[in-house]
């Protein structure tokens, strides 16, 4: 018995480990292209990158849960090609069978291809790599320019300001975050940043770059004609799923590898999770990629309860935080930028949040300093309790009492 | 270099040597200390580092910030007056020989 998992990310790990410790008892082989001990993201575009001595990596799991788990790392190779009729991976170095197969690959950043984009000086932020080079920069970086006002973007430039450079971001959008934030907070987001001293221009996007007199990149000139002094850029326009692997071995995939609500492919001993599947999403109804270490997590638990013979569908609760300076931003559910919105707290002191409803029901929470909140949506919203708008429009309401009264499930 | 002990929920103790400045979470994580998981990286977002500090050392921690302590509020195991997250606690001299419980669950 053997279980191959493709990609040493937070997915990747997560499924060995449930696999293991819920009593699998065949070979477990984790593949992963990236050199080291698998380490956690999150840090890179926060903690890694403030000023002084960059801190170690934070490891997914130390060395010795290897040893004493008995999983596989095969760290360095790569996975280059799958045949479903043998049931075989090839390897960079060798290859290996499989009875279940499961993609963890994770997700690439989107390059721009704008003129001036191969320059010296602009960067991304995926790898610990690049957070290598990021932390390296950054203390004699002076004039910074950022492409993308997504959740990467606004992590980069409040390091940014901490290492006392000017920062500037360009985002096409109207809103920094606006796939992932209601409007109501997507505002609020842009004058806090602004407020901290970030030029954030919105309805501006890059045109292109162009070199400064050392070669390398000197400025960056936006869709209005504008141009910014940059000795440093950073994009953080997205990413695209790694699923070609998937797709060259026959299998769907439309952004991301498909799956069922299982987490398998059309092929039941293939499976997808965390940033490279597309699954079909209990919550909000329709098919969908998510980024983020819940989602990487809470899949991998599944997958590998999948593999030892169960059946039931992935329900999880979508969460996911992000940092940004003196902001920390929670959110609970998935929030539509025409959902319904209700502002509880105090925007002003920057702790709040934004309760969305459709339908007159409660689905997502945004917090900002208020982990309480945050916490207490997780719960009810977990539960499927259906607080109304009106409820939570009475005096006194709170999400945390409403949490910890008796919870009525409206949906099983 | 400073000592921590973990104790798990049945008993058995793991002492480990930590470099000045290295959080309780990471330090767990690094070794493989089952039963602190740390998944949202240290930043008081995720209370899968939950801790109980013997009251001995209650005295040097740092004083809990308003995150942490909403946090604490709904961490899966049951909140205790010597409840932490271990990855707002970075050890040092005067912490040194500290010895933490592990709670039940974490999730
Ligand atoms: C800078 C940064 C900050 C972030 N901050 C947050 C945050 O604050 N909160 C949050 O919830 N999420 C955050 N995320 C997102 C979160 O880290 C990801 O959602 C999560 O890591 C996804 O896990 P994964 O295992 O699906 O993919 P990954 O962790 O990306 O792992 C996939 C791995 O597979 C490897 N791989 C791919 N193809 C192959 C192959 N053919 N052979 C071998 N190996 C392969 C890749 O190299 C990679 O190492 C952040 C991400 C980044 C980059
Ligand atoms: S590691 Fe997430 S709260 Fe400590």
């Amino acid at each position: 018995m053997s279980v191959v998992i493709i990609g040493g990310g937070q997915a990747g790990l997560q499924v060995a480990d449930t696999l293991r410790t819920e009593g699998y008892g065949g070979e477990i082989h984790v593949i992963a292209e990236e050199s080291g001990l698998p380490y956690q993201r999150p840090p890179l575009s926060k903690d890694y990158l403030a000023p002084g001595r960059a801190p170690a990596p934070l490891p997914l799991r130390g060395a010795s849960f290897f040893v004493d788990k008995n999983i596989t790392l095969h760290e360095g190779a790569q996975a280059l090609a799958i045949d479903r009729a043998e049931r075989k991976v090839r390897l960079t170095d060798g290859s290996l069978g499989y009875d279940h197969l499961v993609f963890a690959t994770g997700a690439r950043n989107r390059v721009l291809n704008c003129p001036g984009a191969s320059l010296a000086g602009i960067h991304g932020l995926k790898t610990l790599t690049d957070a290598e080079a990021l932390h390296t920069a950054l203390p004699t970086a002076r004039n910074i320019v950022i492409i993308g006002a997504g959740f990467i973007g606004l992590e980069f430039a409040a390091a940014a300001l901490a290492h006392g450079c000017d920062v500037t971001v360009l985002e096409f959008a109207p809103r920094p975050m606006g796939r992932a934030l209601t409007p109501v907070m997507g505002e609020w987001f842009a004058a806090a940043h602004r407020s901290q001293g970030v030029d954030l221009r919105l309805g501006e996007g890059i045109d292109r770059f162009e070199p400064g007199a050392d070669g390398r990149v000197g400025a960056a000139v936006s869709t209005t004609g504008a141009s910014y002094p940059a000795d440093l850029v950073l994009v953080g326009i997205g990413v695209q799923p790694n699923d070609t692997l998937a797709s060259d071995a026959g299998l769907e995939t439309s952004n991301g590898v498909v799956v069922d609500e299982t987490l398998r492919t059309a092929d039941p001993a293939v499976l997808a999770i965390g940033d490279c599947a597309s699954f079909p999403s209990a919550h909000a109804q329709v098919r969908l990629r998510l980024e983020s270490v819940q989602n990487a997590t809470d899949q991998a638990r599944h997958a590998a309860r999948t593999v030892l013979g169960a059946n039931h569908p992935y329900t999880e609760l979508p969460w996911f935080w992000s940092t940004q300076g003196p902001y920390r931003l929670q959110m609970a559910g998935l929030a539509r930028p025409d959902d319904d919105t209700l502002v509880l707290g105090d925007q002003a002191a920057a702790k709040f949040s934004v309760l969305c409803f459709r339908d007159g029901v409660l689905t997502a929470v945004e917090s900002v300093n208020a982990p309480a909140d945050h916490m207490a949506a997780r719960k009810l919203l977990a539960a499927g309790t259906g607080i109304t708008r009106d409820q939570a429009e009475t005096e006194g309401f709170t999400l945390k009492a409403a949490a910890s009264t008796p919870l009525v499930p409206v949906v099983a | 270099m400073p000592t921590v002990t973990y104790t798990q929920p049945n008993g058995t103790q793991q002492t480990l040597q930590v470099e000045e400045g290295t959080t309780l979470m990471r330090a767990a994580v690094s070794n493989g200390i089952d039963g602190i998981i740390g998944e949202c990286g240290g930043q008081a977002m995720c209370a899968t580092c939950h801790v109980y500090v013997r009251p001995q050392y209650a005295q040097a921690l740092p004083e809990i910030s308003d995150d942490e302590d909403e946090m604490l509020d709904c961490a899966t195991a049951e909140r205790m007056d010597s409840s932490r997250l271990g990855c707002q606690i970075k050890i040092d001299a005067e912490l040194s020989g500290i010895v933490v419980d592990i709670p039940a669950g974490q999730l």
